[in-house]
């Protein structure tokens, strides 16, 4: 198993993580919704696509299903696919009819896929506008550190935690 | 404005003050001996770090000695962590899928 990279950058935060598997393989899990379903929900949470239109203006309607048959709703909406390259859109909370809930943020996201020979590395840029703090950070202007920052902060912390 | 820990962070010179009170309190004098630069200097990077609420200003007698309020840091350190764990959770599976996947294709 691979290393997933973190990166926290502004208001923006990147995930990186390389797969021993063909770059089309790659992208069929990440857009055959019968696929994306086996991986996208975090045990014990089960992903269910009611609807998954993936091209450009498509949307996908989903719900994450917890133990307890409890239901977040989901609706991604495609905004850019350029095929086992990289796709882009927006990710908002809804209910079960696709309906978004403007309460909460809209998230935006751009997946990249790179071929290498046989590996494929996929990048998940995701773009937050919703932290507090997060905002906070890009009203500071602070632009570079803020990764060596989380790094340290973790070192901070291993360091902080009693003996 | 109120500082909060990330203010605190930004800087490398606060970072590493706050690194070397992870392992003792320290008075104003030792943690001005560490770091290349004036005791004035030192103290204005100790006091912004008590404005950020990250570290506690106490006096001993003649001495003012810093303490690291790990518990703010803490607090700043877990925004970060449930989206990590989504993601880490997530793509473990995906890579669980992609082997099967791959049998599957060789078959």
């Amino acid at each position: 198993m691979n290393k997933t990279i973190f990166k926290a950058e502004n208001n923006v935060l990147t995930v990186e993580r390389t797969f021993n598997a063909a770059v089309n393989l790659v992208w069929k899990a990440w857009t055959e919704a019968e696929l994306l379903d086996q991986w996208w929900a975090p045990k014990p949470w089960k992903s269910q696509t009611k609807s998954m239109d993936f091209r450009t203006g498509g949307q996908r309607l989903y719900a994450m299903v917890g133990p307890n048959n409890e239901e977040h709703w989901g609706i991604t909406t495609y905004t850019n696919i350029e095929l086992q390259k990289h796709f882009s859109g927006e990710d908002a909370f809804s209910d079960e009819d696709g309906t978004i809930n403007p309460e909460f943020p809209v998230a935006k996201f751009d997946n990249h896929f790179d071929s290498e020979s046989e590996d494929t590395k996929v990048t998940i840029v995701t773009t937050y506008a919703s932290e507090e703090h997060l905002k906070q950070v890009i009203e500071m202007g602070m632009k570079d550190g803020l990764t060596n920052a989380f790094k340290n902060l973790d070192e901070l912390l291993n360091n902080a935690q009693p003996k | 404005m109120r500082r909060d820990v990330f203010n605190a962070i930004a800087d490398p010179t606060r970072r590493d003050i706050l690194m070397s009170l992870t392992s003792k309190k320290q008075n104003v004098t030792a943690l001005a001996n560490q770091f290349d630069m004036t005791r004035q200097a030192v103290s204005l990077h100790l006091k912004y770090l008590q404005e950020c609420g990250v570290i506690s200003i106490e006096k001993e007698g003649r001495e003012r000695y810093c303490h690291l309020e790990a518990d703010q840091l803490t607090a700043v350190a877990d925004w970060l962590e449930p989206f990590k764990i989504l993601w880490e959770k997530r793509l473990n599976k995906l890579d669980e899928l992609l082997i099967k996947l791959k049998k599957e294709e060789n078959e």
